[in-house]
């Protein structure tokens, strides 16, 4: 667990709601310099409107985000990758019609101050991280290469290969495994340990813990739009954690009570303060 | 593994070869008119005021949207330049205002597709009725001469003729291609606009301003399709409250042929310059062979359905 010095990223009690719904209630979450952690919960947990107010796509109801210790405010999308938050989405968020090159520089193009586009130097830097990143060594694979006939795994790599290759402290994976075979997914685990290696931060959301479990240092459970707990992986075994999960899934506690009548985590568990405060609606 | 080139290049071979075809046709069915060079100087003289449009419309069809108000909008800046010029003697002036408000115009429309959601093709649908209307209300339906711009140097450079023969708007349309063709192949803006319209929760998740994109695209045609208007008015030196008219089809005929697809996400500058050109030699080529100025619709409507048709095999295969 990051102590305070160390923190990366801190996002205190937000809330988010779409219209009658409240997606987060209270949510606290944070992470450390070069640390893994595994957001992990059900469908509809609420784990990718988290990422979404974190990485600037929507903007959070309540709460604050702080980054190395300093609030930010009118954050976006732009900001946030400037900050060095890169973010692989579940859909993915390539252009499908594009080349990889296109692709690999998308919303940030490399250009001049007028705004042209080195397409040169796209080009081969685009051919250095298929390279260096992703382990594309095959022939039939180019820069010109249109992303939309690429296998789910190619995808896959050149969306993690494009957020390390931005120098992010950052990367956030958002399902990074769903739709994978098996072969691919593994790919993709090594993809996380390679971020680790080169000291940067990683979230990795999911909801298969089979999956986080042997690359994160720290689970995050999110349950129904609250942090319900926390385990750094030292302390917990993958069947200890499976049993836990499973408690959660049937009573969306810990502890086996259920969310809504106890106020009071498990010892574990640290994300569950100040989660019995309802978040207003907007 | 296929590449984004090769994928273009099949499209521009293919409208190419329409285009060649054609024209050959043409040639074996009227050698003493197409064989002479006659001809092709009429085409330069009108194919210009709806190409220009057409590859500026190529830019919104790319973003996944469409703009039917580009006529009517060609039609009040024909108005404002007109008034203006009779006001002022300036062509200069006149035509600076004439952009503006095509310009506003045209922002108009981005505001109002992308502030309130709205689809575009309603909405232009809307601002067309609405820009025509202005233009006949504020004109009372009247047409003006243009008669005295033609003693400035402007008239000279948008709609003379080079050495008596050539006309100057081939040389505008060109002009504006290759300014097109750079902003869409060598411009963070025009990969933009790709991205835009190829998957716009994707790009905008990736910090593509899809707003911003969308309403500077429906502003430029509100430019380019006063511009056209301007031309169009000059090349006849008289201001018909028509103007623009018959311009609608014809201009998104030629994005289509041009192989760039209704969908958006993919589309070249180069593919709608040579459907302008198909668009803009049927006509004339049709009558020439001989056949009744009635066939034309037909044959426009044929070509348009096959050419379509072997744009989007091409694609997928």
């Amino acid at each position: 667990m990051a102590s305070p010095g160390e923190v990366l990223v801190k996002m205190e009690n937000v809330c988010k709601s779409f219209g009658h719904v409240n997606v987060l209630r209270n949510v606290n979450f944070e992470i450390g310099y070069n640390e893994v952690v595994g957001l992990l919960g059900d469908n509809g947990a609420g784990k990718s409107t988290l990422i979404k107010i974190l990485t600037g796509v929507h903007t959070s109801d309540k709460g604050s985000i702080y980054w190395k210790g300093k609030k930010l405010v009118n954050y976006s999308v732009a900001k946030a990758r400037d900050l060095g938050i890169e973010t692989v989405f579940q859909e993915r968020a390539l252009s499908e019609q594009h080349s990889l090159w296109r692709n690999v520089f998308m919303g940030r193009e490399s250009t001049d101050r007028w705004g042209f586009i080195n397409v040169q130097k796209e080009k081969e830097e685009t051919q250095r991280i298929m390279r260096d990143y992703m382990g594309f060594t095959s022939s039939a694979l180019t820069t010109e290469a249109v992303v939309g006939t690429m296998s789910g795994g190619e995808k896959q790599g050149v969306a993690i290969a494009r957020a390390l290759h931005f120098q992010a402290d950052l990367i956030v994976l958002d399902e990074p495994t769903t739709g994978l075979s098996l072969s691919e997914t593994r790919k993709v685990l090594g993809f996380v340990e390679d971020i680790k290696k080169r000291g940067k931060a990683c979230i990795f959301i999911t909801h298969n813990i089979y999956h986080v479990y042997p690359v994160a240092e720290r689970i995050v459970v999110l349950d129904r739009g609250t942090v319900v707990g926390q385990f750094a992986k030292a302390d917990v075994t993958l069947e200890e954690l499976v049993d836990r999960l499973y408690l959660v899934a049937r009573t969306g506690s810990l502890n086996g009570k259920s969310a809504n009548s106890s106020s009071s985590e498990s010892d574990e568990g640290e994300g569950g303060q100040g989660q019995d405060r309802q978040c207003e609606m907007p | 593994m296929e590449s984004n080139t090769l994928r273009e290049s099949k499209t521009q071979i293919s409208v190419s070869v329409v285009f060649l075809a054609i024209l050959l046709l043409f040639i074996i069915g009227n050698p003493a008119t197409f064989l002479s060079m006659r001809i092709y100087y009429s085409f330069m003289v009108s194919v210009p005021f709806f190409a220009i449009m057409a590859l500026s419309l190529t830019l919104i069809v790319i973003c996944g949207e469409i703009d039917l108000s580009f006529p009517a909008i060609m039609g009040f800046s024909g108005f404002i330049f007109t008034t203006v010029f009779h006001f002022s003697g300036s062509v200069g002036f006149a035509l600076l205002l004439c952009i503006l408000a095509g310009l506003g115009a045209g922002l108009l429309n981005g505001l109002l597709i992308v502030k309130l959601q709205l689809p575009s093709l309603v909405t232009t649908l809307g601002t067309q009725f609405f820009w025509t209307g202005v233009t006949m209300v504020l004109s009372g339906g009247l047409g003006k001469t243009l008669v005295p711009t033609r003693e400035s140097v402007l008239y000279n450079m948008l709609v003379g003729r080079i050495g008596g023969i050539i006309p100057v708007q081939i040389l505008w349309m060109v002009f504006f291609a290759v300014i097109l063709w750079v902003v869409l192949n060598r411009h963070r803006f025009g990969a933009h606009i790709y991205f835009t319209g190829d998957n716009p929760a994707s790009a905008r998740v990736m910090g593509v301003n899809i707003n911003r994109v969308k309403t500077i695209v429906f502003t430029q045609m509100g430019a380019f399709a006063a511009f056209a208007g301007v031309l169009s008015s000059l090349e006849v030196v008289y201001f018909w409250p028509t103007l623009g008219q018959g311009y609608l089809l014809r201009t998104i005929a030629a994005v289509f042929l041009g192989g760039t697809p209704v969908e958006g996400g993919i589309g070249t500058i180069y593919g709608t310059f040579i459907g302008a050109l198909i668009i803009g030699k049927l006509e004339a080529g049709i009558i020439a062979m001989g056949m009744h100025g009635f066939w034309t619709q037909l044959i426009y409507g044929l070509i348009v359905v096959v050419s379509i048709a072997m744009h989007s095999i091409l694609r997928r295969r």
